[in-house]
């Protein structure tokens, strides 16, 4: 159910994001989603890869920083109250949500929604508990 | 009868080349008062600025009845040096002198210091002090990783160590990669080199998967720039090294003028060669042992280029009582700064090794910095580039605004004036081969 995510500091400047982009390029590793959390001076580009451990492995070997974390990918249907029904699973569970994000899907009416829970394994039980789905790593790189 | 005061005092690891930090004191201030006045009548004889500055204040060398009387004589100060470059202050013919060392200058001309044979020998004798009072012996393999050149680092610990007995490894400064292949494969057990530069061997190591907690590498001997207690302990939990602080500076001899011993409370000054003085900074009086000023030194067997009260600009201070490991040689703070390496930023004194000691607090380990000056509508602005490490990143963004913030908040509290922080990408401030490069000033422009 978990999924590893790549995150890397970058520096808010031109080209500091194309740089690490073009070597996922380079190396045949496909960059599935991509999300930037940025302030004025700096910003950390969270990326979901086919290949983590290569990514992270070429991307270190480049002097980047980088770190994986495990988030968990929901799907959900792309209309009004699609993103409630999972928060309301999570309501007085005591779960806090550290981020999400979501990206819709290239075909279809489902979108895909990235979360990072403190205590992932936590969130895993409550939600599956409450019927909603949640992509295993191969799926999501698959659609 | 030395060697029997030291083995009254339970050393065990003495060196005989040790046998002269163990001289009685009153023997020692007698042997200092008597090098001390052959060093005036040598400088008085032979170097004419010298005697031009000690006729003016109608002084003759016979003014000198006891160490204290050093003080009425004039100071020597790094630019005699480049003004008498580049032979103006030997007291030797060139026909004595076998070798002559040159130290950059940042600024103008350089500045030339000559040796002769005993000169060479004393430095000898003073580096494998050093080396004995940090516990190496013959059987350990010294990798030497100062700069080999004009630069009195490599030479001196080169033939320290050779002296000593143990196996010299002359890598010189630079090419990272095959000083961390040479030390594994030999077997290598101590170190000679800058600390920050160990830093990097400590960093590069990682990445090419070398632990250097496995190596045999037990003792590191560490100088050519100030460092802090931080980066020992730093330093001293990435690897098996027990780090020694040495300092030395070429226009007195180079490295070895003062060195740890394995207490680590304080350097040991050779004070049997090398006459030490603190004095206040501004005015030039001296400074009682216990308080912190500049260190004036005065070479007392120099022959091809005797230093009198030469002021260092390194400030620290005499540490008052003795050492517990015996030696009767007075020790020096660990010099934290110098008074050349102050900033002033908005009529506000700021020292480098306080922006250091503020990382240090908030991280634990002390990530790459550079301090960045420019002045912005005729105001100077201080910014620190601090470099993102694995251990600071983080992937939430409140997280890294956090340490920011904290990095912020301390490097205010610590300097007292408003500076800007930047995090930076790894590996974008350039890595220091010899002394670090911190600052960068481009106020003037």
């Amino acid at each position: 159910m978990k999924i590893h995510q790549i995150s890397l500091f970058a520096e808010n400047k031109p080209g500091h994001i194309a740089a690490p982009v073009r070597l996922l390029a380079q190396e045949g590793i496909d960059i599935r989603s991509m999300y930037l959390a940025d302030t004025q001076a700096y910003g950390i580009l969270r990326m979901i890869v086919s290949d983590w451990q290569k990514a992270a492995r070429v991307l270190e070997a480049h002097e980047f920083i980088v770190k994986v974390t495990e988030v968990l990918a929901v799907e959900v249907p792309d209309h009004p109250g699609g993103l409630s029904d999972v928060l309301v699973a999570l309501e007085g569970t005591g779960i806090n949500i550290e981020y999400m994000y979501g990206f819709p899907y290239p075909v279809g009416d489902q979108a895909i929604l990235i979360f990072r829970f403190a205590d992932p394994d936590a969130a895993i039980a409550h939600l599956q508990s409450a019927g909603i789905y949640l992509l295993a790593s191969d799926e999501l790189l698959k659609r | 009868m030395k060697m029997n005061s030291i083995l009254e005092t339970g050393v065990t690891d003495c060196h005989p080349a040790s046998a002269p930090d163990y001289t009685p004191i009153e023997q020692l201030r007698e042997l200092q008062l008597e090098r001390l006045r052959a060093v005036v009548a040598r400088a008085w004889r032979q170097v004419e600025l010298f005697r031009a500055r000690m006729d003016e204040r109608g002084l003759a060398p016979e003014a000198i009845h006891s160490p204290e009387d050093i003080a009425k004589l004039p100071f020597t100060e790094k630019s005699d040096l480049r003004d008498t470059y580049p032979f103006g202050l030997f007291a030797s013919p060139m026909k004595d002198v076998v070798r002559l060392h040159v130290s950059s200058g940042t600024t103008g001309k350089p500045i030339v210091v000559a040796y002769t044979k005993e000169d060479l020998d004393v430095w000898t004798s003073v580096m494998v002090r050093c080396f004995a009072g940090c516990g190496l012996h013959q059987g350990d393999i010294v990798q030497n990783a100062y700069g080999y050149g004009l630069f009195t680092g490599g030479l001196g610990a080169h033939y320290g160590a050779e002296a000593l007995g143990a196996t010299v490894v002359p890598t010189s400064g630079g090419n990272a990669d095959r000083q961390i292949m040479l030390m594994k494969d030999f077997g290598v057990t101590a170190i000679c080199c800058t600390p920050t530069y160990f830093l990097h061997l400590i960093e590069r190591a990682g990445e090419l998967g070398v632990d250097m907690k496995e190596l045999p590498l037990r003792a590191g001997v560490f100088g050519a720039e100030p460092w802090t207690e931080f980066m020992r302990w730093h330093i001293e939990s990435a690897s098996r090294v027990e780090a020694f602080d040495i300092y030395g500076l070429s226009e007195i001899i180079g490295p070895g003028v003062a060195c740890e011993c394995r207490r680590h409370q304080g350097l040991h000054i050779f004070e049997d060669r090398f006459y030490p003085e603190i004095v206040d900074p501004a005015t030039g009086a001296p400074l009682p042992d216990g308080t912190e000023g500049e260190l004036v030194l005065t070479t007392l067997s120099k022959q091809a280029m005797p230093m009198i009260r030469y002021r260092t600009r390194d400030i620290t201070m005499i540490m008052p009582g003795q050492c517990e490991c015996g030696r009767t040689l007075r020790r020096m703070g660990r010099i934290g700064r110098r008074s050349d390496d102050m900033l002033i930023i908005r009529g506000v004194n700021v020292f480098p090794s306080q922006v250091e000691a503020a990382l240090l607090q908030i991280e634990g380990t002390l990530p790459h910095y550079q301090i960045i000056l420019t002045r912005e509508q005729g105001l100077d602005q201080m910014e620190v580039q601090v470099e993102v490490t694995p251990h600071m990143f983080n992937d939430k963004i409140g997280a890294l605004q956090g340490l920011h913030q904290r990095l912020q908040g301390a490097l205010d509290h610590v300097l007292g004036i408003r500076v800007r922080v930047a995090l930076v990408e790894a590996h974008t401030i350039e890595r220091s081969q010899g002394k670090a490069k911190r600052v960068i000033d481009r106020r003037a422009s």
